[in-house]
C-alpha cells in the first residue's frame, strides 16, 4: 500500500469514527443528564369519566403520555401493549395518560369500552399538541421520568420492547 | 510491511468503517416509509416541493385544497388555503367530502391530503380519493406524505398557517 492509499484510508477512517461517536455521544445525552431534557408542560383537563386528569398530580411517578386517536390505526394497535405495561409496572410508579386527539369526545367514550382500557383518557386540543411541540402527525408518546422532565419523544409507532426498555430505565432512575 | 500485516492492519482499520456503513444503512432503513396502505405506484400522487411550486406560481392553475385529518393538526398547521374536512376514515366527514364537491365540475384539480400519520396506515386518504373516484372526478391527486405532516411539510419548510 502506498503512503498516499494509507494516508486516504486513515482519513476515511478518521472521518467515520469522528461522525459515530459524535452520533453516539448525542444519543447517549439524549438518556442522561436530567438538565438536559425539557420539564413536561403542566396541563389540566377533564377525562373521559368526569374526573380531573393532571399531570402535576403524578409528579414522582414514570409517565408514557400518549396521542392518539380512535381511527387511527397504529395507535389503536399501541393501545393493548400500554394497557398490560400499565398493568406490569403500575405498583412500581408508572401510569400510562392517554390524549385523544379525536374531534369529538364520543367515539373515545366507545372506543375506552371496547377496548377496556385501563388508564385515564383526556381529550386534547391544538393548544395541548403546540404546547408539546407539535403534534402534527400520530401517535406521538412521551416519557417523563419521576422528575417530570420529557426522557423521550416517539413519532409513529414503536416497538413496545423498545420502550418498556425505556419504563424500565426511567423507574430505576430514583 | 508484509502481505499478511497489510491484510491484518486492513482488516483493522476496515471493520470499524464496515460497522459504521451498517450502522448508517440500517438507521436509514428504519427511518424511511414501509410499504404504502395504497400502493403510491398506483396512485395519482403529488410530491410536496410540486405542490409549492404550483402554489407559488402566479400562472398555474390551483387546485382545490381538503384537508382529511383531524382537527388539532388542522388547527396546529395546514396548508395556507385549504379546507378542513375532517378524517375520511368516518362517514361523516367523507359526506362533508361529498357535500362540498357535488357542485364541482368533475374536472376540477383537487388535492387531499392528510400526514395523520404514515402513508402506509393512513386510514383517510384512500376512502377521501375513492369517494371522490367514484363521483367520477378526473383530476384529483394525493399529496404524499410519507411520515407526517409535521417531518415532512412543516419542517421542510412549506407554507404553513394555523388556526381555523
Amino acid at each position: 500500500m502506498s503512503n498516499k492509499a494509507r494516508w486516504i484510508v486513515l482519513a476515511v477512517f478518521a472521518a467515520a469514527l469522528v461522525l459515530y461517536l459524535a452520533a453516539h455521544f448525542r444519543a447517549a445525552r439524549g438518556t442522561s443528564g436530567s438538565e438536559a431534557h425539557e420539564l413536561a408542560p403542566e396541563f389540566s383537563l377533564t377525562d373521559l369519566s368526569g374526573q380531573k386528569l393532571d399531570l402535576a398530580s403524578h409528579k414522582g411517578k414514570v409517565v408514557l403520555l400518549d396521542f392518539w386517536a380512535t381511527w387511527c390505526k397504529p395507535c389503536r394497535e399501541e393501545i393493548p401493549h400500554f394497557a398490560d405495561l400499565q398493568n406490569k409496572y403500575a405498583a412500581q410508579g408508572f401510569q400510562v395518560i392517554g390524549i385523544s386527539m379525536d374531534d369529538s369526545p364520543e367515539p373515545v367514550v366507545e372506543f375506552y369500552r371496547e377496548f377496556k382500557m385501563n388508564y385515564p383518557v383526556a381529550v386534547g386540543d391544538a393548544k395541548l399538541g403546540e404546547r408539546y411541540g407539535g403534534v402534527l402527525g400520530l401517535p406521538v408518546t412521551f416519557l417523563i421520568g419521576r422528575d417530570g422532565r420529557i426522557y423521550h419523544r416517539h413519532i409513529g409507532a414503536m416497538d413496545v420492547l423498545v420502550i418498556e426498555k425505556e419504563i424500565n430505565t426511567l423507574l430505576q432512575a430514583r | 510491511m508484509n502481505p499478511r500485516s497489510r491484510i491484518v492492519a486492513g482488516l483493522a482499520l476496515g471493520w470499524p468503517i464496515v460497522v459504521f456503513i451498517a450502522l448508517w444503512m440500517a438507521a436509514f432503513a428504519t427511518s424511511s416509509g414501509a410499504s404504502p396502505s395504497g400502493d403510491p405506484s398506483n396512485q395519482p400522487l403529488i410530491q410536496p416541493d410540486e405542490l409549492v411550486k404550483i402554489l407559488q406560481s402566479p400562472k398555474a392553475d390551483k387546485p382545490l385544497l381538503f384537508q382529511v385529518g383531524f382537527y388539532s393538526l388542522y388547527a396546529q398547521a395546514h396548508i395556507p388555503g385549504s379546507q378542513y374536512l375532517g378524517p375520511t376514515a368516518k362517514p361523516d366527514a367523507l359526506d362533508r367530502l361529498r357535500k362540498r364537491v357535488e357542485k364541482l365540475p368533475r374536472g376540477k384539480f383537487i388535492v387531499l391530503y392528510c400526514g395523520c400519520c404514515p402513508w402506509s396506515h393512513c386510514p383517510n386518504i384512500s376512502p377521501a380519493y375513492e369517494a371522490l373516484k367514484s363521483m367520477s372526478f378526473t383530476n384529483v391527486k394525493l399529496l404524499y406524505i410519507p411520515g407526517n405532516f409535521g417531518a415532512d411539510w412543516v419542517n421542510k419548510g412549506y407554507p404553513v398557517t394555523q388556526g381555523d
